[in-house]
């Protein structure tokens, strides 16, 4: 069989995905329409915040070209599970409580820099976390490992609270998955050719030359 | 779109109008080939396939996608993997080929032992979705259950297949290199892919180091330089695409679809029938062979019957066996040909579990073209002459280097357009290898009928009865050990390994049950593939093997099947049969 497919797909597993499904009750006083787990306004600010992960350069257009938030509202709905989902649905409404906190303006108001400024601390913050979990899985036998597989497959597993990754490692990870297989990411960003036609094992490299997408 | 099922029904035709010279249960790999040779050898040929037609290039929705045409960017949604705890295993149940799989609710079966059932049930079967690889059996295989004692003794050996081998390599189309190893003979191969420059420099890093063991171009079903043969089933060359689970447009691999069908269709004496589950085959004990097929049409749920001279039995592994089973009458009461009571029994598969990564420094100034469909692979080095390991028989390894895009992990902020432009370009080189092993087939490690439930089509549900020994253990152990030393000789750092615990079934390389021998006492079918106690059918897919060897076993399927249907011709001329 052809398993590298299966081990890039691992490693996307390994990052951690999830959830979702139910309305908001926490800390938002006048929550905007949402049609299903997103506001209009949702996917705006998703837009802004893949954005400022990854932003227009001379190269290539950002994240938003790509309609970031359209592709998370995608993914969290229909590849999400529900615990996730809240998580991610959650950490929307956490970015905008700390936006406010740390420049007292929304996110959509602060300056490029201030966006990028405060994203940074939140991927430290994620980062951290990321570390943590890690740190709980090294401490898990192979068997446990695959008694929580299977017990994922059954849908028995209750994941503990420690190991919930950080919401903004969601946004992150759905930013870079879905920008580099979106057009403007694969075919501007990188390359990418539909048809190869053949293979060549072994060509020169020169620095500059961009990464092929698939 | 059911097809003319009417016009053929039993009640409305009468027997001669359902009369074929031969029947092809399933069209997958082996079947296709059996309907390959069958029609081109002048049998008015039926074959039968349980799921929906799929034509070459017309039904393959996907084929053309980029990325970014896929709502989930090639991804699998929540509900579909809940739906399917089994066929979402898969690597390839993702979005991009998903209508390739069977959905766990479609067709049940009972694991009395967690064991992943992936099945395809479309004209074409698995063929579509295959890996491709295509080594040849060694006689250290076929002898190495009888030399070793562990198993049963084949009734062929290498010589006795070699000219069919090049029979099947010329057809379909293999790419490799002569490599000269006596654990992997060669064949009549086409250009390999290029080995990339890592992959170049682990086969002279591992030849160094050891001197017996060979990183080579696997041998691969892939056109990468498409003679007559292959121009004639109208296939071009392979692309380089490396989308193939979704069916190639251009034929550059080899399928069912692709190549041997619409061969068969060519000489006007096929039919193929889809929506036909076969419900067993029917035993006309005055003759005292089989006289046909009882089918279940899945759209109208009616049953008919369909006869023949000769029974092929291609309906995949377990679904063969299931059908054997099935097919019971006063002189078989436990199963078609099943006097000796075997059937079912010596289930195997390959050992899939061992994964392994890591990361080489250098080589930073090359890169490669186009997407390469194919791995490398180290041949079998263990159990070879002797024993020379704490575990019985032996494994492939499969590996390769790759150089993905930066993951921009070092550079100091990530957010941002520094962090964008990192990840742009590509990063270190990766490399990574993986299992498959041999099993040893146990008589406990089984398969057979649930005698109270039943299938929407009333036949009784499969029980699956299979499970990993000390045997796998100690070879998966010995792979990890192995590959991390060969790796860290050539200088690969950060190896990490895994266990993938995985359940049998998901290396979708299950075999045996109604396995090859000259004793009749201890096997099922005799060395031309028939049943030892009914000489006309033949069972040539993966339920014949007697034992499960190292090599990807889809092409011993097709050169059996394509030597069983050579002598069932020749036994028909001479009235044999």
């Amino acid at each position: 069989m052809d398993r590298r497919e299966a081990l890039s797909r691992v490693a996307l597993i390994m990052g951690g995905t999830i959830i979702g499904a139910e309305a908001f009750l926490s800390g938002c006083k006048n929550p905007p329409a949402k049609e299903g787990l997103f506001s209009t306004e949702d996917v705006a600010l998703l837009d802004e915040v893949g954005d400022t992960i990854l932003p227009t350069t001379a190269a290539s257009p950002g994240a938003k070209a790509a309609q970031i938030g359209a592709f998370m509202k995608v993914i969290v709905t229909d590849c999400y599970t529900p615990e996730d989902q809240k998580i991610f649905t959650d950490g929307i409404i956490k970015l905008q409580d700390a936006a406010q906190k740390k420049y007292s303006k929304s996110f959509m108001e602060m300056s490029p820099e201030q966006r990028t400024e405060f994203l940074i601390a939140l991927d430290k913050e994620a980062n951290d976390r990321s570390k943590e979990i890690a740190a709980n899985d090294s401490k898990l036998t192979d068997e446990q490992k695959h008694e929580r597989k299977l017990q994922q497959d059954l849908g028995t597993y209750k994941r503990p609270v420690e190991d919930d990754p950080h919401y903004f490692s969601l946004i992150k990870q759905l930013t870079l998955w879905g920008y580099f297989t979106s057009k403007p990411g694969a075919t501007q960003a990188l390359r990418y050719v539909a048809v190869p036609g053949s293979y060549q094992g072994c060509i020169p490299y020169k620095k500059g030359d961009k990464a092929w997408a698939t | 779109m059911p097809q003319d099922s009417s016009k053929i029904n039993i009640n409305s035709g009468g027997v001669q109008k359902n009369t074929y010279d031969a029947i092809v249960i399933g069209s997958g790999i082996s079947g296709g080939w059996a309907a390959k040779e069958l029609c081109e050898l002048g049998l008015k040929t039926l074959v039968l396939e349980r799921g929906r037609d799929v034509k070459h290039i017309k039904d393959y929705p996907t084929a053309n996608l980029a990325p970014w045409e896929f709502r989930h960017h090639g991804g699998i949604t929540d509900k579909d993997k809940k739906e399917n705890p089994v066929a979402s295993h898969c690597y390839a149940f993702e979005e991009t080929a998903m209508h390739f799989f069977v959905k766990d609710k479609e067709h049940q079966y009972i694991q009395e032992k967690p064991f992943d059932w992936i099945r395809g049930y479309q004209v074409g079967g698995k063929s579509l979705t295959w890996g491709r690889c295509t080594q040849r059996w060694s006689d250290f295989e076929f002898s190495g259950p009888q030399r070793f004692g562990y198993g049963w003794d084949w009734p062929i050996r290498y010589k006795d297949v070699a000219s069919w081998y090049s029979h099947v390599e010329k057809f379909i189309g293999v790419c490799g290199s002569k490599d000269g190893l006596e654990a992997m003979p060669d064949g009549e191969f086409l250009p390999p892919f290029e080995l990339n420059c890592v992959e170049q420099h682990l086969k002279e890093s591992i030849l160094k180091n050891y001197g017996n063991r060979f990183l080579v171009h696997a041998r691969w079903a892939h056109l990468t330089q498409p003679n007559q043969t292959h121009i004639d089933q109208g296939r071009g060359k392979c692309q380089a695409r490396n989308l193939c689970t979704r069916g190639c447009p251009f034929g550059g691999y080899f399928s069912s679809n692709s190549s041997t069908l619409p061969w068969a269709a060519k000489t006007g004496n096929l039919t193929i029938r889809p929506f036909s589950v076969v419900h067993s085959i029917i035993y006309d004990e005055q003759k005292q062979k089989a006289s046909g097929v009882r089918i279940v049409d899945t759209n109208t749920k009616q049953s008919t019957e369909f006869f023949a001279k000769i029974i092929f039995v291609n309906g995949s592994a377990l679904n063969s066996n299931l059908i054997l089973l099935n097919s019971t009458s006063k002189r078989f009461p436990n199963g078609l040909g099943n006097d000796s009571g075997l059937l079912g029994k010596y289930i195997c598969h390959h050992n899939y579990r061992g994964w392994l990564g890591g990361e080489i420094d250098g080589f930073t100034d090359s890169y490669y073209f186009g997407r390469n469909p194919t791995d490398a692979i180290i041949a079998n080095y263990r159990n070879l002459h002797q024993i020379d390991t704490d575990f019985l028989g032996g494994y492939t390894t499969y590996c390769g280097a790759h150089r993905d895009r930066n993951n921009g992990n070092n550079n100091p902020q990530q957010i941002g357009a520094a962090y964008k432009e990192s990840m742009t370009e590509p990063g270190g080189w990766t490399v990574y290898a993986y299992l498959q092993g041999e099993t040893i087939p146990k008589e406990k490690n089984h398969v057979r009928l649930s005698t109270d439930k039943k299938d929407d089509w009333g036949i009784p549900q499969l029980i699956t009865s299979v499970e990993y020994d000390d045997n796998d253990d100690k070879l998966l152990n010995d792979f990890f050990v192995q590959t991390e030393e060969m790796f860290t000789k050539a200088g690969v750092k950060n190896i990490y390994h895994t266990d993938s615990k995985q359940a049998p079934g998901l290396d979708i390389h299950e075999m045996g049950g109604c396995r090859m021998g000259n004793d009749p006492k201890t096997s099922m079918l005799d060395k031309w593939n028939a049943l030892h106690h009914c000489k006309n059918v033949f069972v040539t897919d993966g339920a014949c093997m007697t034992s499960t060897g190292n090599q990807s076993p889809s092409i011993l399927y097709m050169t059996l099947t394509a030597r069983a249907a050579n002598y069932v011709v020749e036994q028909l001329k001479k009235n044999n049969i």
